[in-house]
C-alpha cells in the first residue's frame, strides 16, 4: 500500500471541566502519515502543543487495539469515526486526504458528563453492571466446566453478545442517549447461557431501573448504535431484552426470581 | 536478610494441599473488621478483589482507567491453559508443571509452578459459572487448542478475545460485590506510595486523577495487582497506561525486585511502521497453530511473497525445531526471527519481518469441508473458499485487526510479523503465600516474578492472575490475617500517613517546578530506544554497561529539562505519564543491572557470550541457578539478593525442542 503524508485542519471541543462552558479550538496538523492511527495524529498534534507551551488536549484511550472501550470520539458526526466496527484507536489515517477537516467531539449525552477536552464520565455503565449484569456465584462454588453442555449456537450467540467492550459508543450515536444496546448485550450474554438462568428475570428488571434511573432516553428503534457499534453487537438483543423485561414483569415474580 | 520462600516441606503434590488444610483462618466476624486494598483490577485484582469481598473482608480497589473493566488483561487474545485433558492427549498437572517450568528454562519455583498447575482446573470452572462465554463443539462441551512450547492441546479459549471473556468474568463479580457494598470502588485513582508502621503495609497514598487531589486510605494489607512493566520500552503491546509505578513505589520502600531483566520478546507482533507509532500490537500466538512461518531462501527477495514458490521458502522454525516446528515457545521463535532477519533475510520494506502464511491452513481446511459436503470435485477456488470461512471463524477478529492496522488482507498476502515486548516475568519478589519483602505488602499475577521463571509459555499468564486472585491469595492473606484480629483500623491522620502525602506532594511539585522544554513522550522514546537496542532480545556486557550511563544520563535531563504543562489539581494526563516516566528511568538502570550481572542466557535473557554453537541460550546452572531479589538502597544503589532454586523433581537440562 503506498503511504502519503496529509496537512489537516482539525476542529476540536475544549472543556476545561464539568461546570465551565466548552468551546470548538482549530488546530493545524502537517506532515501527518497515511500510516498512523487517528490518536497517533492526537499525539503529534499534543507534541506539538507541549512544543508551544499549550495545553494539550486530554482525550481517553489505553489498549490501542480496539478492545479496552476507553477511547471515545465522535469524529465528523460519528461514534468513532467513518470505519465499520472500529474503535477510534484502530481508525487509520489512510481514511483521509490532504487538506480534510475534522471535526472531534466528545461522547454527547446527559448520563456521560464531560470530565475534560474529549473525556468523559461512563461510570453509568459500571453502576447499571452493578445493578444485575452478573451471575451470583462465589469463587469455589463451580462444578465441573464440562458437567453442562451448552449448545455451541447458544454459546456463540451469548459470546457474540459478551463481545460489547462498553466504550458507550450505542449511547453517543443515539438521538435519545438511549442506553438499550449496552443493556441488552449484557442481559442477552447472560441470558443465553443456562447459568445465567435462575437470576434472568431480577436480570432484566434491576438493569432497566438502574439505567432510567441513570438519566438514558429510552429506545425509538432507530438503530444508530447497531451500525456505530464497533464490536457489531446486534439491534435482535434489544428485541431479547425486550422479551426478557416483559416476560419478568408480567410472571410476576421478578422481584424474587 | 536472608530470604524465605515458605515452600512447604513435603512431596511436591501435596504442598499445597497441606498448606490449605493447615493454615490459620480468620472467622467471618473478623473479617469484617478487616480491610484490604488492592491495586489494579485486571485479572489479578478484580478476581482477588471480588473473591476477597464474597469473603467478607472490607476491601477498597483502585484502577487508573475510568473503569475497572478497561485493565490491560482485556486484550489477551489467545486463551488460557488449564490441566483439564478433556482431550485425552495425555495431559495432567503434573505435565502442565513440567512444560510450565522447562518453559521458564528451569528459573521459576518448582512449588509455586505446581499450585499453578494443581488450581488451573478450578479457573475453568469457576470462569464457566461467572458465565464465560468459552467456544464450544458442537457436543456443547468446552474446545480446546494448542500454544507454544506444549505437545497437548490444553488451552481454552473465546475466539481471539479470551482475556476480555475472562476481565469481564472477574469484573461482574467484583461489580457483584460492589453492589453489596464489600468492596468499594476507586476509577481513576493512581496509588503513589505505600504507607508503613511498625514494619508493616498499613495503607497507600493515591492520587484522584481527575481532581488532582491526594488522598489517604487504610488496610491491613495492601495487594498489588497492578501488571507489568513493559512499557520501559516505550513500544510494547502493553495498554499506553500500562506501568511500573505502584511496584516501583513499594520497591523503594522494602520491596525486593525479582529478576528484573526477564522480558518477553513475543514473536508474533505487527512489525513498527514509521516514527510515530505509539504501541505494536500482538497477532495472538494461537495462529502458530495454523500459520505457517518463512522467509525467502534468498537474502534481500524482493518479489512480492505469492510469487516466491514454495521450493524457495525457509520454513525456518519447521526446519530448525522439527519436534515442535512452528509452535516453539515464545522466546525462541523470536531470536530465530531476530536471526534470520540479521542475516539479511528479512522482508516488507524495513526488512525487520518475516511471514505468517495461512495458505495452507486455508487448503487444509477447506479439503475438510469439501469432504464433510460430500464434494470431491470442488474447484480450486471454492475449497479456499470454504477454508477462509473456518479460519475466519477461528481467527476473525485477529485478521480484521491486522487489516485495519496494515491495510493488506490477511487472507490473501502472508501477515508480516516480527517480535515485540509483550510481557516481563520480572516483578516484585513475592513467597509462596505471594507476600512481599514488606510484611502486609502482597504482588500478584503480572506485578509479582513468581511463576514463569525466564519464559513464560504462551496462554500462562491468564491462568497465574487468576490462580493467584480466586484461589490463591483467599488462602494466604487469612493465614497472615489471622494474626491482625486484634488491630484496629488506624487513623490516617497518623503520622505515617502524613509523612508519606508530604512525600508524594514533594515528588509531585519537584516534577511540575521543572518547567523545562522537552515532553515526557519524548524522554519515554528515548529511554525505549536504549532499552530496545541494548536490553531487548539479545544484550551483551558492553551494551548494558554503556546502557546503564546513558539512562543515568537520560534521568538527569528529564529533571532538568521535562516539560509538563497544565496545574496538579486538575485532570492532567501529562502530569499523571511525568510520574510513570520517572520510574521507567530507573527501573531500566536496575533492569540492565540486573541482565548485566547475570552472565548466562536463559529464556527471554539472551546474553550474547553465552550461546551454544547452534544459537540456543546457554545457561549456567552452577553458577545463575538463583533468584536475583533486588534491594533498593538510593538511587542507582541496589544489593543483590539471591535465593537458590532447588530442583527436586524436574532435572533442569538443556531445553530442546528439536
Amino acid at each position: 500500500m503506498e503511504h502519503y503524508n496529509m496537512n489537516l485542519t482539525l476542529k476540536v471541543w475544549r472543556q476545561k471541566n464539568k461546570n465551565e462552558r466548552g468551546r470548538f479550538e482549530t488546530f493545524q496538523v502537517k506532515g501527518i502519515s497515511s500510516e498512523m492511527s487517528f490518536l497517533e495524529m492526537f499525539d503529534v498534534l499534543n507534541e506539538q502543543l507541549v512544543a508551544e507551551n499549550k495545553e494539550p488536549i486530554a482525550f481517553d484511550h489505553d489498549c490501542r487495539e480496539g478492545i479496552c472501550g476507553m477511547c471515545s470520539m465522535y469524529i465528523n458526526g460519528r461514534a468513532h469515526g467513518p470505519w465499520h466496527q472500529t474503535t477510534t484507536c484502530q481508525l487509520h489515517m489512510r481514511e483521509y486526504k490532504d487538506g480534510d477537516t475534522i471535526v472531534v467531539e466528545p461522547w454527547r449525552a446527559n448520563s456521560f458528563p464531560v470530565i475534560k477536552d474529549l473525556v468523559v464520565d461512563r461510570s453509568s455503565f459500571d453502576r447499571i453492571i452493578e445493578a444485575g449484569g452478573y451471575i451470583s456465584v462465589n469463587t469455589g462454588n463451580a462444578v465441573d466446566a464440562n458437567a453442562m453442555p451448552i449448545e455451541k449456537h447458544k454459546a456463540d450467540e451469548s459470546f457474540a453478545a459478551a463481545a460489547c467492550i462498553g466504550c458507550g459508543a450505542c449511547v453517543a450515536a443515539c438521538p435519545n442517549a438511549s442506553a438499550m444496546l449496552f443493556v441488552s448485550a449484557k442481559v442477552s450474554h447472560l441470558a443465553l447461557l443456562p447459568q445465567g438462568d435462575p437470576e434472568r428475570k431480577i436480570r432484566a428488571v434491576s438493569m432497566i431501573e438502574q439505567m432510567d434511573k441513570e438519566g438514558f432516553g429510552s429506545c425509538t428503534n432507530i438503530g444508530a448504535c447497531e451500525a456505530e457499534c464497533p464490536k457489531g453487537i446486534s439491534l435482535e438483543n434489544i428485541a431479547r431484552l425486550n422479551r426478557e423485561y416483559i416476560g419478568a414483569i408480567f410472571s410476576g415474580d421478578s422481584q424474587n426470581a | 536478610m536472608t530470604l524465605n520462600s515458605k515452600i512447604p516441606a513435603g512431596p511436591l503434590e501435596s504442598k499445597w494441599k497441606t498448606y490449605k488444610s493447615t493454615c490459620k483462618l480468620v472467622n467471618p466476624a473478623n473479617k469484617r473488621q478487616l480491610e484490604v486494598i488492592v491495586i489494579g483490577t485486571g485479572l489479578a485484582g478484580a478476581s482477588a478483589a471480588a473473591s476477597l469481598g464474597e469473603m467478607g473482608y472490607k476491601v477498597k480497589a483502585f484502577c487508573f482507567q475510568d473503569s475497572p473493566r478497561r485493565a490491560h488483561s482485556i486484550a489477551a487474545q489467545g486463551g488460557i491453559n488449564a490441566a483439564k485433558n478433556y482431550q485425552n492427549d495425555g495431559d495432567s498437572t503434573y505435565r502442565l508443571f513440567y512444560d510450565t517450568v522447562k518453559g521458564g528454562d528451569y528459573r521459576s519455583r518448582e512449588g509455586n509452578v505446581y499450585r499453578l498447575a494443581e488450581v488451573s482446573a478450578n479457573i475453568i470452572d469457576q470462569c464457566v459459572a461467572q458465565g464465560v462465554p468459552f467456544a464450544r463443539e458442537y457436543g456443547g462441551l468446552l474446545s480446546n487448542r494448542s500454544f507454544g512450547g506444549t505437545q497437548v492441546q490444553r488451552t481454552f479459549y473465546a475466539a481471539g478475545q479470551t482475556g476480555q471473556q475472562l476481565l469481564i468474568g472477574a469484573y461482574q463479580a467484583l461489580e457483584r460485590q460492589v453492589a453489596q457494598g464489600n468492596v468499594k470502588m476507586y476509577t481513576r485513582h493512581e496509588m503513589l506510595d505505600i504507607v508503613t508502621i511498625d514494619g508493616k503495609t498499613r495503607g497507600i497514598i493515591a492520587r484522584n486523577l481527575v481532581t488532582g487531589e491526594l488522598e489517604r486510605h487504610f488496610g491491613h494489607a495492601v495487594l498489588l495487582c497492578s501488571g507489568g512493566y513493559g512499557n520501559v520500552f516505550y513500544l510494547s503491546t502493553n495498554a499506553m497506561g500500562s506501568n511500573v509505578t505502584a511496584a516501583w513505589k513499594a520497591h523503594k520502600k522494602g520491596a525486593f525486585f525479582g529478576n528484573p531483566c526477564f522480558t518477553q520478546i513475543h514473536p508474533t507482533c505487527i512489525p513498527v511502521s514509521g516514527d510515530h507509532q505509539s504501541k505494536l500490537t500482538l497477532m495472538s500466538e494461537s495462529l502458530r497453530n495454523d500459520g505457517r512461518i518463512w522467509v525467502p531462501k534468498k537474502q534481500g527477495d524482493t518479489r512480492k511473497p505469492n510469487e516466491i514458490p514454495e521450493e524457495e521458502r525457509d520454513y525456518y522454525l519447521e526446519r530448525r525445531y522439527p519436534a515442535f516446528g512452528n509452535l516453539v515457545p515464545r522466546d525462541v521463535a523470536s531470536r530465530a526471527a531476530k536471526e534470520r532477519c540479521d542475516a539479511g533475510y528479512g522482508v516488507g520494506s524495513s526488512k525487520q519481518a518475516v511471514y505468517l502464511d495461512f495458505s495452507s491452513a486455508i487448503m487444509r481446511y477447506g479439503r475438510v469441508e469439501a469432504n464433510k459436503k460430500g464434494e470431491e470435485n470442488a474447484s480450486e477456488a471454492t475449497i479456499r473458499q470454504w477454508g477462509m470461512d473456518v479460519v475466519k471463524e477461528k481467527y476473525g477478529n485477529l485478521f480484521e485487526m491486522y487489516e485495519k492496522i496494515t491495510g493488506e488482507n490477511p487472507y490473501v498476502v502472508p501477515m508480516r510479523i516480527y517480535p515485540a515486548v509483550h510481557y516481563t516475568m520480572g516483578g516484585l519478589w513475592v513467597d509462596y503465600e505471594l507476600m512481599t519483602t514488606v510484611p502486609g505488602l502482597y504482588a500478584l499475577g503480572e506485578a509479582n516474578f513468581s511463576d514463569h521463571g525466564a519464559n513464560r509459555l504462551g496462554a500462562s499468564a491468564l491462568m497465574q492472575g487468576l490462580a493467584d486472585g480466586y484461589f490463591v491469595i483467599p488462602y494466604t492473606l487469612g493465614n497472615n490475617l489471622a494474626n491482625d484480629i486484634s488491630v484496629k483500623a488506624i487513623s490516617t491522620d497518623h503520622p505515617a500517613f502524613v509523612a508519606a502525602e508530604k512525600e508524594v506532594r514533594d515528588r509531585i511539585e519537584r516534577l511540575m517546578n521543572i518547567k523545562g522544554t522537552e515532553s515526557v513522550e519524548s524522554f519515554h522514546k528515548r529511554l525505549g530506544k536504549i532499552m530496545w537496542d541494548k536490553c531487548g532480545m539479545a544484550r551483551n556486557a558492553q551494551g548494558l554497561k554503556e546502557a546503564i550511563e546513558e539512562i543515568k544520563a537520560l534521568r538527569k535531563e528529564f529533571y532538568a529539562n521535562v516539560r509538563i504543562p497544565g496545574e496538579i489539581n486538575e485532570f492532567n494526563p501529562e502530569l499523571d505519564k511525568a510520574g510513570r516516566v520517572a520510574d521507567f528511568l530507573e527501573l531500566g538502570e536496575l533492569m540492565c543491572m540486573d541482565a548485566l550481572d547475570r552472565n548466562e542466557s536463559c529464556g527471554g535473557h539472551f546474553r550474547e557470550e553465552y550461546q551454544t554453537p547452534d544459537g540456543e541460550a546457554l545457561r549456567q546452572d552452577d553458577q545463575y541457578m538463583f533468584v536475583s531479589a533486588w534491594e533498593y538502597k538510593g538511587e542507582s544503589q541496589y544489593e543483590l539478593h539471591k535465593e537458590a532454586l532447588d530442583y527436586e523433581v524436574v532435572h533442569p537440562s538443556q531445553r530442546s525442542y528439536k
